[in-house]
């Protein structure tokens, strides 16, 4: 099992590697914005694979407290936005 | 035997996540406008997440991080859409209109 949970973390690392470079191009602030959302959702699962490949499957709590954040996050920033 | 069996159901569940998640990508990258790589992402995330982690459920078995990881689906499930009407409704207001395919 543990190939499983190795090789659905690399497909999610390359992933957020390709999602990062919405970061970078998006033409404009929102872009970037919902880039940042995704790859903090990718974040959320490789914290947990993560926890499984070494053995500790207690990361979910991270995960749990990343997943607020991000939401948080995402919402904080559209509202500072003055474009 | 059992625990092949629920390997297997939490592979599958793993993988077709997986494939999501992907879809979702390439969809964020591949979308010509705000609003369409924005629905792509809100929808092909928040499902390949939920059936990642339920996969990681099946594999745990009837535990207390299971259902850590019940909340962490529904919150997602929850959240995760709420994210993206708050970026929409703030684009639309701010004045990005959307493509428009003879531009």
């Amino acid at each position: 099992m543990e190939n499983v949970f190795l090789f659905a973390g690399l497909v999610l690392i390359f992933a957020s590697i390709l999602s990062l470079y919405r970061v970078i191009y998006g033409p404009g602030i929102f872009n970037r914005i919902v880039a940042v959302n995704v790859i903090g959702t990718k974040t959320i699962l490789i914290l947990v694979l993560i926890g499984y490949i070494y053995g500790r499957p207690h990361f979910v709590d991270i995960a749990l407290a990343y997943a607020l954040l991000n939401v948080i996050m995402t919402i904080a920033a559209t509202k500072g936005i003055e474009v | 035997m059992l625990t092949t069996i629920t390997n297997i159901i939490s592979t599958i569940f793993i993988i077709t996540g997986l494939f999501f998640v992907l879809v979702g990508t390439i969809g964020l990258l591949r979308f010509p406008d705000f609003y369409t790589r924005m629905h792509a992402t809100g929808k092909c995330d928040t499902l390949g997440e939920g059936l990642m982690l339920v996969g990681l459920m099946v594999y745990q078995g009837f535990d207390l991080i299971s259902v850590k990881m019940l909340f962490l689906v529904i919150f997602i499930f929850v959240a995760n859409p709420v994210a993206t009407h708050a970026i929409a409704r703030r684009a639309y207001k701010v004045g990005l209109e959307a493509w428009r395919l003879e531009k």
